[in-house]
């Protein structure tokens, strides 16, 4: 039975690694700063979730895994505030979002502060 | 007073789960920890309604976790493709468009929610207007009275 929750836990690690990784390459490869964050939005999701699904596996029902559940939900808390925070502080300071190639009418052109 | 209470119950019972040890002094120095953070937060007067949002549709709430979690995963596969596809397929588009929510809470768990699927930030946040900058054409025109929208409507409860 343990040996089926390590392989499970090993493949959720594996896999927030991957994601991980994802967003790291999706960091450097995107254009602009607004685009970056949507990079680094897959690493702190499934990265970090499935990481965190992968170490309370390995902990089992101890008390170790409540704390780990509760870093999960302070981070499904928190980072959205702080992207939400950074983005805004980004438009009000005057930087521009890179759009898209052929602009269409549902788009907006952020209004100046 | 309530809000006080289910302040300090659920103070003491964070102090319990982080501490996992129940002798005595301990228990008594995580109650007395407890109420100190209640007096300052009474005298600070920051108890603020949403300490104990009983105007929230929880079991409704139960029901959109599972569902929110499932669209996160969705979206971050589609942005994960896109961010390792060698010609990276995206369109950054800006969208503007009114959330259907009138409350507060409904409002930031509707821009919460939106932030946390990968793929679209919520920008600016204001009653009937967000705006949105999300990483694909098809992303952003999805927004507008999604079933997102729907659901963070129906949490609230007034």
């Amino acid at each position: 039975m343990t040996i089926f929750i390590d392989i499970l836990s090993a493949l959720f690690l594996a896999g927030g690694a991957f994601f991980c990784l994802v967003g790291g390459i999706g960091l450097v490869r995107m254009p602009d700063f607004y685009t970056r964050m949507h990079g680094a939005s897959v690493t702190e999701t499934l990265g970090a979730g499935f990481m965190l699904i992968g170490l309370i596996l390995q902990a089992g029902l101890t008390l170790v895994a409540v704390k780990l559940a509760m870093i999960g939900l302070l981070i499904l808390f928190a980072s959205p505030t702080a992207t939400h925070a950074l983005a805004k502080a980004a438009l009000r300071s005057g930087l521009k979002p890179q759009l898209g190639k052929q602009p269409s009418d549902d788009e907006v052109t952020p209004s100046k502060p | 007073m309530v809000r006080s209470l289910t302040t300090l119950i659920g103070l003491f019972l964070f102090w319990l789960l982080l501490s996992g040890m129940f002798v005595p002094f301990l228990l008594a120095a995580g109650l007395g920890s407890a109420i100190a953070v209640v007096m300052f937060t009474r005298r600070l007067d920051i108890i603020a309604a949403e300490a104990t949002p009983t105007y929230l549709n929880w079991f409704k709430f139960v029901a959109y976790c599972p569902w929110l979690i499932k669209e996160i995963m969705v979206a971050a596969w589609d942005v994960t493709k896109r961010i390792l596809h060698p010609k990276m397929p995206i369109s950054p588009t800006m969208v503007e468009f009114s959330p259907s929510q009138t409350t507060d809470t409904g409002l930031v768990i509707h821009a919460n929610s939106i932030t946390l699927t990968p793929g679209t930030i919520s920008v600016e946040v204001e009653r009937g207007r967000f705006l949105v900058h999300a990483l694909s054409r098809e992303g952003g025109a999805s927004l507008a009275g999604s079933e997102m929208d729907s659901r963070c409507t129906s949490l609230e409860r007034h």
